[in-house]
């Protein structure tokens, strides 16, 4: 089976990305806590790959610290959203009918029925602005998405037979739940995590790029790009460097979920076939 | 296809001629913060005097761009000997916007209403020398004073001191009734505010017919809408990075003045490690000022190391006291019994003085070994938080007011200075009229607060306005909050 363009092109363009957050760690070409004003706005150079922001920090090397910034709120705020959503969802589906049902998934229209952007914004400006409650933010919006997922995914499987025979052998349905239906619904939870994560990447970019989202000195893409608007009619590089590096990555998972749509998803695997 | 474009050429020519020739008597200025009403008697928010002052309401004295002091409602005066007694001589035939005359009755209630007990006024303490305020005959008021005081026709001059009458005074904030040479005429919340020339102004009446003054907050927005020419005026500009840009254009000018205000790095002296002179001397020593004035505000502002305005006569250069050494501040933080740093948070308002360069301070400071966590507020909630809560390690913001060394005198002041030295010093000032003892005395403060690290001293705010080329009679400086349009002539 030959894998999907989309999945060999968007993988390598995520795993740039990653690999520069992950390099970030140990190395960058330059220090972005130590400021240089003096040597500030430079275009691409030798010395400064990509050029020199407002403050003469390397945009190379804040790109890949915000890329870290970036990839960490997007990662833990999926992370909330599976964790909890996943769970609520096979909950739901295990006791389908039911009052609980009713209550977990009307809470989940309810918080679906926001506006998530508005919501984050609400939230940050009421517990102040940092990545921790970014990610928060961003992470409670992931939970109805992943719910519902589940929830419907679960579903089509409690009626199926294999099903059938684990509850004649007396199993629990939370142990159904786990053994039995999560592995069967896993493929699908990866894609969509794809595709939530470069939500979140984008939603944490919109954050910051109003305040909201990581504070100074940690770098962020959506910061780097408001603290260079001002500057767009003289030095364009500065403001126009982090927006291709969100538009690069987000396109980057986009097509890497819709890639592993295509490899994963089982009902379009046995269509193919 | 080739006469349609000049047709359409020869009609824009036309309307941007009849443009033109329109707009000579009206006048789009732009400023960054709306108004939160209009009675500059009862708020210290600048925004208010940057839109009444001189154009709507007037006081006994008046400053002019230079910072002087000069007659305004109040022809002349005369001060008794022993500088206990000013008796004022109003103008023959003013008249507020509303047809009431402007007479000795007004200024009693005006100057009484601002330092009632239960006034709202936002700066009282101008008014606390005065014991009484009479009425003599309708145009001469005497005003009696508790002790002598130096400054009095500098405070009459402020727009917190501004003559309003009992008539009007019910609707102020919204409908404000001066005798200016402009009156008040609409106000669109959220985005203009129109004024039209008096007619029956008592002096020079103004050269324009009217004017509107728009709210722009977000920098790149305005430097949109003065590319654009959707603004012909745009004081206080907030993006110094694009003068450079406005001035290499012949189709605007750029004025850069000095403005009254001392933007400091505050610090917290009451909460530790604050309280300790070695770690705010610390602090100041790791400071670069032309690092944060190339890097904050691209050069515009003048290095200051003390609570005073350079451009002032009585200035002395204290910038030597805290010069950048960050050696001697590590140095000082191990004498302080803080080798390894500490971690503190620094409070940041939303002015791009205070965002942008609190961004480079806390780089400086962690270069030392200090961890200052950045919180960026909202004026409210600093205002709140940190202005009367005192809950903040250091803060950056610009003291705007003229005059201010006076706020460290009172210890409850935000940044909480107790000294009982100055304290004494800044009473025998108030008292003092001798304008040589005056000198000797504020020099002597301004040393005191700089060799006792009480703030990092900063900068002095640099006042960027972008006008239209032609445009004439704005004012340069910023004595106090004012966009004074009455001079202000089109070529």
């Amino acid at each position: 089976m030959t894998l999907p363009r989309s999945l060999i092109f968007g993988a390598i363009l995520s795993l740039v990305f990653l690999g520069a957050a992950l390099l970030s760690f140990v190395w960058t070409p330059y220090n972005i806590e130590l400021l240089d004003i003096p040597s500030r706005l430079q275009g691409p150079s030798e010395a400064h790959w990509l050029g020199t922001d407002q403050l003469g920090r390397d945009i190379v090397s804040m790109l890949m610290m915000g890329a870290r910034t970036s990839i960490a709120v997007a990662l833990l705020a999926v992370g909330i959203g599976m964790g909890l959503g996943v769970p609520l969802g096979l909950v739901a589906a295990a006791r389908r009918g039911s009052l609980l049902d009713e209550v977990i998934m009307r809470g989940n229209d309810l918080i679906f029925a926001f506006p998530s952007l508005v919501i984050a914004i609400l939230i940050t400006a009421v517990f102040g602005a940092s990545a921790v409650n970014a990610i928060i933010a961003i992470g409670i919006f992931n939970v109805p998405v992943f719910a519902r997922l589940t929830r419907g995914a679960a579903l089509s499987f409690w009626s199926r037979d294999f099903i059938l025979a684990a509850r004649v052998s007396g199993k629990s349905p939370a142990r159904i739940s786990v053994e039995h239906i999560l592995p069967n619904i896993g493929n699908l939870m990866i894609v969509q995590g794809t595709i939530q994560f470069s939500l979140g990447i984008l939603a944490e970019a919109a954050l910051s790029y109003i305040g909201l989202g990581a504070q100074p000195p940690t770098a962020s893409w959506g910061r780097m790009l408001a603290d260079a608007q001002t500057l767009a009619s003289i030095a364009p590089h500065v403001a126009l460097m982090p927006g291709l590096a969100i538009v690069f990555m987000v396109l980057g998972l986009n097509l890497m979920g819709d890639g592993l749509r295509d490899v994963l998803d089982p009902r379009i695997r046995r269509g193919r076939t | 296809m080739k006469h349609i474009t000049k047709l359409l050429l020869a009609g824009s020519t036309a309307l941007f001629a009849s443009a033109a020739a329109a707009q000579q008597t009206h006048i789009r200025v732009a400023m960054q913060l709306e108004p939160p009403h209009l009675d500059p008697t009862s708020a210290a928010a600048q925004a208010i005097d940057a839109v009444v002052y001189s154009n709507i309401f007037e006081g006994l004295t008046r400053f002019m761009s230079d910072g002087s002091v000069v007659p305004g409602l109040a022809e002349s005066w005369e001060i008794s000997e022993d500088g206990l007694t000013y008796t004022f001589h109003l103008r023959d035939g003013v008249t507020f916007h509303d047809g009431t005359t402007m007479d000795a009755e007004d200024v009693k209630f005006s100057l009484d209403r601002a330092r009632a007990e239960d006034s709202a006024n936002a700066q009282k303490a101008l008014f606390t020398s005065i014991a009484d305020v009479t009425v003599i005959d309708p145009l001469t008021v005497q005003l009696t004073l508790s002790a002598p005081n130096g400054s009095l026709l500098f405070n009459l001059a402020w727009g917190d001191a501004v003559i309003v009458a009992p008539e009007s005074i019910e609707d102020i904030a919204t409908n404000p009734i001066g005798t200016g040479a402009f009156m008040f005429s609409n106000w669109v919340q959220g985005d203009r505010i129109d004024i039209a020339r008096n007619p029956d102004y008592w002096g020079t009446p103004a050269n324009l017919e009217t004017a509107t003054f728009r709210f722009i907050s977000d920098p790149t927005a305005a430097f949109a809408s003065v590319m654009a020419e959707d603004v012909d005026v745009f004081t206080g500009f907030p993006a110094p990075e694009n003068l450079p840009q406005f001035e290499a254009d012949p189709r605007f000018q750029v004025l850069v003045g000095n403005t009254e205000g001392e933007t400091i790095l505050a610090m917290n002296n009451q909460r530790a490690p604050f309280d300790n002179v070695l770690v705010r001397q610390a602090v100041a020593h790791a400071i670069d000022r032309q690092a944060v004035i190339d890097g904050a505000m691209y050069g515009l502002g003048t290095p200051i190391g003390t609570h005073f305005a350079p451009h002032h006569p009585d200035y002395v250069d204290l910038t030597g006291i805290s010069q950048y050494d960050p050696e001697r501040s590590r140095e000082l933080l191990a004498e302080a019994g803080f080798a390894d740093g500490f971690d503190t948070t620094l409070k940041l308002p939303p002015p791009s003085y205070a965002r942008r360069g609190g961004e480079i301070i806390a780089a400086q400071l962690r270069a030392v070994g200090i961890n200052a966590e950045i919180e960026n507020q909202e004026w409210a909630q600093w205002l709140e938080s940190t202005f009367r809560g005192y809950d903040f390690g250091l803060t950056i913001v610009s003291h705007t007011e003229p005059m201010d060394i006076g706020i460290y005198a009172n210890p409850e002041y935000y940044f909480q200075y107790d000294n009982a030295e100055l304290q004494e010093l800044m009473a025998t000032l108030d008292v003092t009229s001798d304008p040589a003892a005056r000198s000797e005395m504020l020099a002597e403060a301004q040393t005191i607060i700089a060799e006792d690290y009480v703030n990092g001293y900063l900068f002095e705010l640099a006042f960027p306005t972008v006008a239209r080329a032609g445009i004439e009679g704005l004012w340069l400086n910023q004595p106090t909050s004012a966009i004074d349009l009455t001079g202000v002539t089109w070529p």
